[in-house]
């Protein structure tokens, strides 16, 4: 069992209580583990094939060719439509977040003049507002887990605070996943705390990491182990094991 | 019904230093290349391009035209950070007017549609207002259900001079057919700019429309475009499905100019210090045969 295998297992815990919902997620594991919550516990969620079309049968990462069981069509357009609609969960990277969540991937050294422009803002503003989202963050360390995100791409909840009701009824972070763990925002100001430590990860090893005061829960739970069905199901979702080249094992 | 086929140079001397240009497709994918190497052989300057981003900006910002970018990304898809528009930001040699992805389609929207704004929640609470400081709210004058007055932003239209667009064929008349997986906001670019110009892969007969795809496929009616030119291979080297596909190699070879001012000359040279797009498809015809 690699760390990469338990990381999949815990985004795809990420959409466990989807149903009639776009499950978006976007990246090498995030798609990963969003395929297997659809083809094991979360499969009323639907989901696109990269390109135009929701597909409803499980397909192997990046297999062009791969047949696909279209059950709609949703053009860009039709996904901001989604987005706006709020019947959708996103799960993003970012290469900065802080305490309360706020993501950076737009740049680093400010939007002014950046010392290194990124993705941009791409669409983390129109996400955050609307609907849940969640994160993974394959190297979890002082510089991903940050005091300050140099741009603010998509909110977290103390700038939610701030804008107050209703404009912020719809936000929802609802949970981080790293290589070292699973972190949600469920305390009462809303900073982030460890949900599981990986097996094989210390809270020691997670504090180290964060250049923030992590919330540590009486209760610390290990992140669990793939089943049987798990392992088969991620090994037809990723023949080529991309997953491995995201995280590493130690 | 009306003949608007133009040449490249007429289509060229309606883009004046100083325009915003739109720019139809999506990151590397169908874009209007062969206009946009006109552009930049015109030489025409002081340029600001609103588009979901693709080369058409890097390429601009390379060749010192582009003063100012309105986007919501700027990618190569494939190859996710557009490396000469990250010089140009790094450098602060261009404006960036950058908006949230779906809030841009409300800028495109409000144009073709003739109103102010659209409202959004897109940009409350990131830094997409205080990046683009002319951005203002607007207080709905309905109250919701427990009697608040939402406060939203308001995405101003986008003022387009001219928008340039690419589509797998077309006819005469200006008509436009696309035949991939996606439309993008074509239509949307062509009802915002006061003037739109298309190019397409083949100009064929109207009657003939149906045997290329479905009635969905004739998104672009002829009201809307003001001119219209053949151009085989017209989005090269971004992709045009099912055409082509994205020439990834050339792609490639464009991405490693950005941090090299030798290859960037050379590439230049070679592929747009040329007379025309027959001049382009030869000398891109050559290169291959070198490979």
């Amino acid at each position: 069992m690699r760390r990469a295998d338990v990381c999949v297992v815990q985004i795809a815990e990420c959409f466990r209580d989807d149903a009639d919902i776009l499950c978006n997620p976007i990246g090498i594991s995030p798609i990963i583990g969003g395929r297997l919550a659809k083809a094991t516990f979360a499969n009323e969620v639907v989901m696109t094939d990269a390109v135009s079309v929701l597909a409803a049968n499980i397909i192997p990462l990046g297999d062009e060719t791969a047949e696909r069981v279209v059950e709609s069509y949703v053009p860009y357009r039709t996904i901001f439509d989604i987005v706006w609609s709020g019947r959708r969960h996103v799960m993003m990277g970012a290469t900065q977040i802080d305490q309360f969540g706020n993501q950076n991937i737009a740049a680093i050294g400010g939007y002014e003049q950046p010392k290194a422009q990124l993705l941009g803002l791409r669409g983390a503003p129109g996400n955050l507002i609307n609907h849940r989202t969640s994160y993974w963050i394959p190297k979890h360390s002082t510089r991903s887990f940050v005091k300050g995100v140099d741009v603010v791409s998509g909110p977290g909840y103390d700038k939610m605070r701030s804008l107050g009701a209703p404009s912020n009824k719809y936000h929802d972070v609802h949970r981080v996943v790293s290589n070292l763990g699973v972190f949600d925002f469920l305390t009462p100001d809303n900073r982030m705390r460890i949900v599981s430590v990986h097996p094989g990860v210390s809270v020691e090893e997670i504090r180290e990491h964060t250049e923030f005061e992590i919330e540590i829960p009486e209760i610390l739970e290990e992140s669990r182990f793939p089943t049987e069905i798990e392992i088969d199901l991620i090994k037809s979702i990723d023949p080529d094991g991309l997953r491995y080249s995201e995280v590493d094992d130690e | 019904m009306p003949n608007k086929i133009l040449t490249e140079e007429e289509i060229i001397s309606e883009i004046k230093d100083g325009m915003t240009i739109g720019v139809g497709g999506w990151g590397s994918r169908r874009k209007p290349m062969s206009l946009v190497r006109a552009i930049i052989r015109a030489g025409i300057k002081d340029l600001t391009i609103v588009s979901y981003g693709g080369p058409e900006i890097g390429l601009l910002s390379a060749t010192g035209q582009l003063r100012r970018a309105v986007y919501g990304f700027v990618s190569l898809d494939s190859i996710p950070l557009e490396p000469h528009f990250r010089i140009a930001r790094q450098t602060k040699s261009i404006i960036a007017s950058e908006f949230d992805e779906g809030a841009f389609y409300l800028g495109l929207l409000a144009a073709a549609h003739r109103v102010p704004f659209y409202p959004t929640r897109a940009g409350l609470g990131s830094d997409m207002l205080n990046m683009n400081p002319d951005l203002e709210l607007v207080t709905s004058p309905y109250a919701d259900e427990s009697g608040e007055y939402e406060k939203l932003v308001a995405i101003p239209a986008f003022e387009i001079d001219v928008s340039l667009i690419h589509m797998n064929r077309a006819d005469k008349a200006g008509n436009g057919q696309f035949l991939g997986p996606d439309l993008f906001f074509d239509d949307l670019f062509a009802m915002a700019a006061k003037k739109t110009f298309m190019s397409c892969e083949s100009i064929v007969e109207t009657e003939n429309f149906p045997t290329y795809g479905s009635v969905h496929t004739l998104k672009i009616p002829r009201i809307f475009i003001d001119g219209v030119i053949e151009a085989p291979l017209g989005a090269h080297f971004t992709e045009c499905p099912p055409d082509y596909g994205r020439d990834e190699e050339f792609q490639k070879l464009y991405a490693s100019t950005a941090k090299d001012t030798e290859l960037w000359n050379k590439f230049k040279s070679q592929f747009l210090d040329l007379g025309s797009h027959s001049e382009y498809l030869k000398s891109l015809d050559s290169f291959k045969e070198s490979q």
